[in-house]
């Protein structure tokens, strides 16, 4: 129900001012004998005819054109406001910032986990913490922070190589080459109720203002 | 002290609402834009008309008889009227509807259910269905009228040839929905084009064209297949149909509606004897 009173409610904004716009211009030239609606037109022109009996006056017409004008412009802003409101979607298709990533288990030391690259843009690594040497799991968005490319973990050289510009970052996410200019970002990361790792792509941690000692971006096992 | 604000004072009664304005036209940034004045004699205001893009359509004076409502009803301005809107509720549609068999009706449904103002579809549906009456009653008018008569004949091709990109608009954009309605009117709809002389494989004719025994005009080389894309209402389908439907037909139409308008009044203006 809602909607509809909604799309009701909205077409009338927009199609009312427009409906009184035209009635009021159309009456109003018809009263002044500038228009007629049984087809007779009087020749010479309005200006210099002598005015119809009961015709409406001259200033009184201008006043009638500034209600119809008003009308008009109340249309166009309402248009205006719902074009715009039309271009912020009520639902979006996007996966969730919050997602639950397995068992804590499933991971092998060492390793980067490519798992979640694809449809969250996270890479989970379980290791040692660089700055405080306490093992566990962390989080790493995927996102280059030169200038927002998607790296590759390159198993090989033990890196992440960013195919843009070339930069390149170790895998705790410190950058050690190419144009960027400060580590990969973490992500929250905890324990769900059930055990699963948690993580929460909403808060992110950056290395250089020192949010890495931050609890919630390491999840100490 | 006194002196400073009878400076002042002598500053801003110099001051006035017409002197601003009169200094604004008389910047630069004004005078690109609006490279005469304004327009305070007939002449000028003739040579407005003929120096505007946006204006130089239309005429530069309109007989008395040109605004009689019982004589055109209106209907061709309504009929560009309703092109305008469908336009621009298409453009804006045009965001959220994705032309392929997983997305399309999904967001059909989609725009109907959960992008703001579910109207809007609505609003372009009705008003082609509008804009196709308005265009019988238009055709209707002009030949009730005998506006068709020379020197007007040329410009009742063109709006013939109007008509029929409106109909196929309507039809192609029938099909993006994408629902069995949909589908099974343009499968219908579609196989009459088999029926085509020489390019339908059904059609009279279309038997002679072969070399030896192989036969030219088939089912995966006539006429319907050109419009579909395939042997049956698919994929290629509905993607050609939504680039005639939102680019093809409109700019076919918007370059024939320019002629059509220009063509007025190089043939002595709108709905006067001439």
């Amino acid at each position: 129900m809602g909607p509809v009173l909604l799309a009701i409610a909205t077409s009338a904004a927009i199609l009312l001012p427009v409906v009184i716009f035209v009635v009021v211009i159309t009456v109003a030239m018809v009263k002044r004998g500038e228009m007629s609606m049984r087809g007779e037109v009087h020749e010479p022109s309005v200006a210099t005819a002598p005015a119809k009996a009961g015709a409406v006056p001259r200033r009184a017409f201008l006043s009638w054109m500034g209600v119809a004008w008003t009308a008009f412009a109340a249309s166009m802003v309402a248009t205006a406001t719902a074009t715009g409101r039309f271009m912020f979607p009520n639902v979006l298709f996007e996966p969730p910032t919050t997602f639950k990533a397995g068992s804590p288990d499933e991971l092998q030391t060492g390793q980067v986990d490519e798992r979640f690259k694809q449809k969250f843009g996270v890479w989970l690594v379980k290791d040692n913490d660089v700055q405080t040497g306490a093992f566990g799991i962390y989080a790493l968005s995927t996102v280059c922070t030169h200038l927002g490319c998607t790296p590759d973990w390159l198993p090989s050289a033990q890196k992440f190589k960013c195919p843009c510009h070339g930069s390149g970052y170790y895998k705790n996410g410190i950058n050690f080459e190419g144009p960027t200019p400060r580590p990969l970002e973490r992500f929250a990361i905890s324990r769900a109720d059930d055990g699963q790792i948690l993580v929460d792509k909403s808060a992110k941690f950056q290395y250089e203002k020192g949010q890495w000692a931050d609890p919630r971006s390491f999840l100490k096992l | 002290m006194a002196k400073i604000i009878q400076l002042i004072k002598d500053r801003f009664q110099s001051v006035s609402p017409a002197k601003i304005g009169q200094a604004i036209q008389q910047t630069q940034l004004y005078r690109s834009v609006f490279r005469v004045g304004v327009p305070d004699t007939d002449r000028k205001r003739m040579l407005v008309m003929l120096g505007s893009v946006f204006l130089h359509l239309h005429p530069v004076k309109v007989r008395k008889s040109g605004i009689r409502m019982r004589y055109t009803w209106c209907m061709g301005g309504i009929t560009f009227f309703l092109f305008l809107v469908l336009t621009f509720t298409g453009l804006l549609l045009m965001f959220y509807y994705r032309p392929t068999l997983e997305y399309a009706y999904a967001d059909i449904i989609d725009l109907r259910e959960q992008v703001p103002l579910g109207i809007m579809r609505e609003i372009h549906r009705w008003g082609a269905h509008a804009m196709v009456i308005a265009v019988w009653l238009h055709m209707f008018r002009v030949f009730m009228t005998g506006s068709y008569k020379p020197p007007r004949e040329f410009n009742w091709n063109v709006g013939v040839i109007l008509l029929v990109l409106t109909l196929l608009l309507s039809f192609t954009g029938y099909l993006l929905p994408w629902d069995q309605l949909a589908m099974w009117a343009i499968t219908v709809g579609s196989n009459m084009a088999r029926a085509t002389p020489i390019a339908g494989h059904e059609g009279p004719l279309a038997s002679m064209v072969r070399l030896g025994d192989i036969s030219l005009v088939n089912n995966a080389s006539d006429a319907r297949f050109a419009l579909l894309g395939g042997r049956f209402v698919g994929e290629g389908a509905l993607l050609r149909f939504y680039v005639l439907h939102c680019v093809g037909l409109p700019l076919v139409a918007g370059f024939l509606m320019a002629i059509h308008f220009w063509r007025i009044r190089r043939d002595g203006g709108i709905s006067g004897p001439l």
